[in-house]
């Protein structure tokens, strides 16, 4: 059994999985119709491409600093990228308020989406209208 | 204090894998800059089980590996989805209960329904996430199938 | 086979700046940002064992987190319109 062989074989499998998940999750980025569903197809990259093609890397680099290094960055990229995701979601939702959903008949519609109201952006709201009608008071004075 | 020397043995850890120069003077440098951004953090007030999940470890093991496929399974999924020329895709915005009791469980929960790919968190409540969902079937298989919600519950180890 | 996986991520990064220029909104714009950036990390690595120098994972290490607090950062500017100054009400970087 030529395990150099196997190692390389195994690793390069997953390099070109990776590449194709990438490729894929590229592809629906373009092809989806709405902001949400675009996120959906940007973590197919975040989360299969970035596995792969580090674990590819990994036993490509075998029992080294390097391959400790690969594992921190594929540790981070693992916790960090639902954080982004989750805000992008959230402060896309605070703005448009609706997202495409499916109906009934199968056909897509912008549909509104019940959310409670978002108590820091009236906080802000409210200081903001604060600050403008001292700013107002002044200039009168 | 049992945090704090775990998270300072943790930050030193961390510094011997990324500097790979192990001579005296450096180690004892790096040493002397973990004491000091434990003794920051200290005065930061941060130091608790959520800057240093030391709970979560041992059982971790079981449900990291599990997230790891569930996440595989969902990727092809969605690849499916991508390249079919039709697009079959039936967005849904559904509220899934989380029954965890900390703040920090129900992170990891809502966490870990963004990184499975055709579902994702956009909003918390209470003990409510709001879950937009690629098709209608990943939505209602989030809601009549409560495993990642007991998975992270035992992760939690309150139930 | 490094330099095919370093052209299908190169690809993937067009892809997404062809959505980022395509918009149509700002969300759309920084989805695409941080997918640039992603893809960046992971070329980042691929390109350091296609040229022989591995070490260059200490920079794709670095690049992640740079590229999780620019894409908070921007996001908070832009549903806040403002990065939160002492007065703004805001404090708390978590909740974006």
């Amino acid at each position: 059994m030529d395990w150099e062989l196997l190692r390389d074989g195994l690793s390069w499998a997953m390099l070109l999985g990776g590449a194709a998940f990438s490729l894929i999750g590229g592809l629906g980025i373009l092809r989806m119709p709405d902001i949400y569903t675009r996120m959906h197809a940007a973590s197919l990259t975040d989360t299969m491409g970035a596995i792969l093609i580090l674990g590819g890397l990994m036993i490509q680099g075998g029992l080294t600093l390097v391959t400790a290094k690969l594992v921190l960055t594929l540790f981070f990229l693992l916790f960090t990228s639902p954080v982004s995701t989750h805000a992008l979601a959230a402060a896309a939702l605070t703005d448009t308020r609706t997202a495409l959903q499916a109906r009934d008949d199968g056909t897509l519609a912008p549909t509104e989406v019940d959310l409670p109201d978002d108590q820091d952006a009236l906080d802000i709201a409210a200081d903001e209208a604060a600050r403008q009608s001292i700013r107002d008071e002044e200039s009168r004075a | 204090m049992f945090h704090a020397v775990g998270l300072g043995l943790v930050m030193y850890l961390l510094w011997l894998v990324l500097s790979g120069h192990y001579t005296g003077l450096l180690m004892t440098l790096g040493a002397i800059s973990c004491a000091f951004i434990v003794w920051i953090v200290h005065r930061m007030d941060a130091i608790d089980h959520e800057a240093f999940p030391v709970h979560l470890s041992l059982r971790g093991t079981v449900f990291w590996p599990w997230l790891l496929w569930e996440i595989v399974k969902s990727n092809v999924d969605v690849a499916k989805i991508i390249l079919d020329p039709r697009l079959p895709i039936s967005p849904t915005v559904v509220r899934v209960p989380a029954s965890q009791k900390t703040e920090f469980g129900r992170v990891i929960f809502a966490n870990s329904i963004t990184l499975t790919p055709g579902t994702m968190s956009v909003h918390m409540e209470d003990h409510t996430i709001v879950v937009h969902a690629l098709t209608r079937s990943g939505a209602d298989g989030l809601l009549n199938d409560d495993e990642m919600d007991r998975r992270v519950c035992k992760l939690e180890g309150s139930c | 086979m490094f330099i095919a996986a370093a052209a299908a991520i190169l690809a993937t990064i067009a892809m997404a700046i062809a959505r980022a220029v395509k918009g149509p909104s700002v969300w759309d714009r920084i989805l695409a940002a941080n997918m640039v950036g992603t893809k960046t990390v992971l070329l980042i690595a691929v390109l350091g064992f296609l040229t022989n120098r591995p070490e260059w994972g200490d920079i794709a290490l670095a690049y992640t987190l740079i590229n999780f607090v620019g894409v908070i950062a921007v996001l908070k500017f832009f549903r806040y319109r403002s990065l939160g100054g002492p007065s703004s009400g805001i404090d708390d970087v978590g909740e974006v």
